[in-house]
C-alpha cells in the first residue's frame, strides 16, 4: 500500500470518531469540522514524510484542537462568538491514547428528524464516513456545489435550531433508532440497487453502510433490529458479485452462479442474525434477514425452503404492509405452491399495483412459467414501460425477446 | 434557548370529532400552560383574533399600502404562539406535540434570532 492510500484509509477510519470527540469537547459542530479539515491538511503533509503515527486518531484530535483554538483566537469577532472552552484552554500534555468515543451521538445528530432525509444521508456519509463533499455528490449524482450547499445548510440548522448532540433518552430512542437504521439501509440500497453512476463509489456506499451499522451494534448491543439490519446488509452484500452479469444485466436469485457468493459474509450474517433473534424482540429487519439467510443457505433455487419464506413474508406484511412485500410474497408462493397460486395472489393486488413495475415483472415471470406467452409478453412490456433501472431493464428485455422469438 | 412555537390551523374548520373537540377544550389549554409554567419553560403565550380582523401594511417607494386581510391566503392560519425556554430542539418539539393545534393543524418551532 502506498503512503497516500494508507493515509486516505486512515482518514476514512478515523474521521467519524475524531469529529465526534471534537464536537463533544468544542460544543460546536461547525468549528469541529473546520478544525478537523485543518488537521487533515496538516496530517497529509506530515505523514507523507514521517509515516502514519501509531495512534492517528489521537494525533488528529490533538492537532485539530490546537487549530480550533487558533480559529477561535483569530476570529473572535467574526464567526465564532463563544469564549474558548476551558477544556481547551490548557495545552495538551501528551497524545491521548484513550479517546472517548462519541460516534453514536454524532449519528443521532446527523439523523435527527428535524433534518431532511437527503441531508441526513449526506451528513452521515460526510461526517461519519469521512467521504468528501465531492464523493458524496458523485454517489448521489448531484453537482458538487449543490451537495456542498446541502451539507452547509444542514450544519447550520444543527447549530442554530439547537439540535442536541446526544444519544436520545429512553422514551425517544426507539423512534430515533428506527430513523437511524432507515438512513443506513438507504445508504446501502443506494449503493446496491442503483446502477447508474460511478460503480466504485457505489460499492463504497455499501461498505460504509455496513461499517456504520457495525458501530451501531457495538454501541447498542441490546437492540435486536440493529443486529437484524447488519445481518441483512451482510447477506445482501454476499451476493454482490453474482447479481450483475458481465454485460450489466440484473441476474435474479434463481439464475445466479452461487459459487460467486461470498460465504464468509453469509456466515457472519447468519450468526449475527442468530444473535439478534436471541434477543427476543422481532422486527422487520430481522425478518428480511431471515428470508435472505434462507436463500443464502439453499444449494439451488429449487432447493430453497420456499414455504418458510412464504411464512416470513406473511409476518413481514403484518409488521410493515407494503406493495413490495405483497409482490415478493406472491413470488414465494409461486415457487412454493406453483405459479398458478402465485398468479392468484397477484390478482388480489391488481387494483392498486398497475403503476408498480415489480408487480408486472413478477406477473410476467409467473405467466411465462405457465406458458401463457401472449399475456407474459404484455406484462414484460408493461414492466419495461415503468422501470428506469438499467440492469433490471436489461433482464426484462431479454425475457421479452425470448418469448417473441419463441412465438415466431 | 428560546423557541417560538407558532400554532397554525384552518380557522374556518370547526372541530368535528369528539377527539378534536376535547383537544381544544379550555381545560386542556390550562393544564398545558400549568405544565409549562411548572417546568420553568413558559415565557409568554397568547392567541390571535381570527384573520377576519387582520390588516396588512406594506410600504413601497415611501407609499403606505394598507389592505384588508392576512399577509397570505393559506390553507392554515397563524392562530397564536408560545414563547418557551428549552434546553434544546428536542425539548421544544416535545412541547409542540402537546399543543392542541398539533392534532388538527400544525405547530412550527423556531429559535429566536437572538439565540443563534
Amino acid at each position: 500500500m502506498t503512503i497516500e492510500s494508507q493515509i486516505e484509509k486512515t482518514f476514512r477510519e478515523e474521521h467519524g470518531r475524531v469529529l465526534a470527540t471534537l464536537i463533544s469537547q468544542l460544543g460546536d459542530f461547525v468549528l469541529a469540522e473546520d478544525a478537523l479539515q485543518d488537521a487533515l491538511v496538516n496530517a497529509l503533509e506530515r505523514w507523507k514524510v514521517d509515516g502514519v503515527p501509531r495512534n492517528p486518531g489521537a494525533w488528529l484530535t490533538t492537532v485539530a484542537k490546537r487549530r480550533a483554538i487558533d480559529r477561535l483566537r483569530r476570529s473572535r469577532f467574526e464567526e465564532y462568538s463563544e469564549p474558548i472552552p476551558t477544556s481547551l484552554a490548557q495545552e495538551e500534555p501528551e497524545m491521548d491514547d484513550s479517546l472517548p468515543d462519541d460516534r453514536l451521538k454524532l449519528m443521532f445528530t446527523c439523523c435527527h428528524p428535524a433534518l431532511g432525509l437527503e441531508a441526513q444521508v449526506a451528513l452521515t456519509l460526510h461526517t461519519l464516513g469521512g467521504l468528501s463533499t465531492q464523493e458524496v455528490a458523485r454517489a448521489f449524482l448531484v453537482a458538487e456545489p449543490t451537495m456542498a450547499q446541502r451539507l452547509a445548510r444542514a450544519r447550520k440548522k444543527i447549530r442554530e435550531a439547537g439540535i442536541p448532540y446526544r444519544v436520545p433518552p429512553a422514551d425517544l430512542l426507539p423512534e430515533r433508532l428506527d430513523a437511524l437504521l432507515a438512513v443506513i439501509y438507504l445508504i446501502f440500497n443506494e449503493g446496491y440497487v442503483a446502477t447508474s453512476g460511478d460503480s466504485l463509489t457505489r460499492q463504497e456506499l455499501c461498505g460504509e453502510a455496513i461499517r456504520l451499522c457495525r458501530i451501531l451494534v457495538d454501541f447498542l448491543p441490546q437492540e435486536a433490529e440493529a443486529r437484524g439490519l447488519l445481518a441483512l446488509l451482510l447477506l445482501h452484500d454476499s451476493r454482490r458479485e453474482a447479481r450483475l452479469s458481465p454485460t450489466g444485466e440484473l441476474v435474479l436469485l434463481e439464475e445466479q452462479d452461487r459459487t460467486l457468493w461470498d460465504f464468509s459474509k453469509i456466515q457472519e450474517g447468519t450468526s449475527i442474525l442468530d444473535e439478534a433473534i436471541a434477543l427476543h424482540n422481532p422486527g422487520p429487519y430481522q425478518v428480511q434477514a431471515a428470508i435472505s439467510a434462507l436463500h443464502a443457505e439453499a444449494p439451488t433455487a429449487a432447493a430453497t425452503d420456499w414455504n418458510q419464506i412464504d411464512m416470513l413474508y406473511d409476518s413481514l406484511a403484518q409488521m410493515t404492509p407494503s406493495m413490495v412485500v405483497d409482490v415478493n410474497r406472491a413470488v414465494a408462493i409461486g415457487m412454493a405452491r406453483g405459479p398458478q397460486e402465485g398468479l392468484k395472489m397477484l390478482l388480489q393486488l391488481e387494483d392498486h399495483a398497475d403503476n408498480f413495475y415489480p408487480y408486472h415483472a413478477a406477473r410476467a415471470d409467473l405467466l411465462r412459467r405457465t406458458n401463457q406467452h401472449e399475456a407474459a409478453s404484455d406484462a414484460y412490456e408493461r414492466a419495461l414501460a415503468l422501470c428506469n433501472n438499467r440492469a433490471e431493464r436489461a433482464y426484462l428485455q431479454r425475457r421479452l425477446d425470448e418469448i417473441l422469438r419463441h412465438k415466431l | 434557548m428560546k423557541y417560538m412555537l407558532l400554532m397554525y390551523a384552518n380557522e374556518s374548520a370547526v372541530p368535528n370529532t369528539p377527539e378534536e373537540q376535547e383537544a381544544v377544550a379550555p381545560p386542556v389549554w390550562f393544564a398545558l400552560m400549568k405544565e409549562m409554567k411548572d417546568a420553568g419553560a413558559l415565557i409568554s403565550n397568547n392567541g390571535l383574533a381570527p384573520t377576519a380582523t387582520a390588516t396588512t401594511v406594506r410600504v413601497r417607494e415611501s407609499k403606505t399600502l394598507i389592505t384588508d386581510g392576512p399577509f397570505a391566503e393559506t390553507h392554515e392560519q397563524l392562530g397564536g404562539f408560545f414563547l418557551l425556554e428549552c434546553k434544546d430542539l428536542d425539548e421544544a418539539l416535545r412541547w409542540a406535540e402537546k399543543i392542541p393545534h398539533a392534532k388538527y393543524g400544525s405547530v412550527e418551532v423556531r429559535p429566536l434570532w437572538s439565540e443563534i
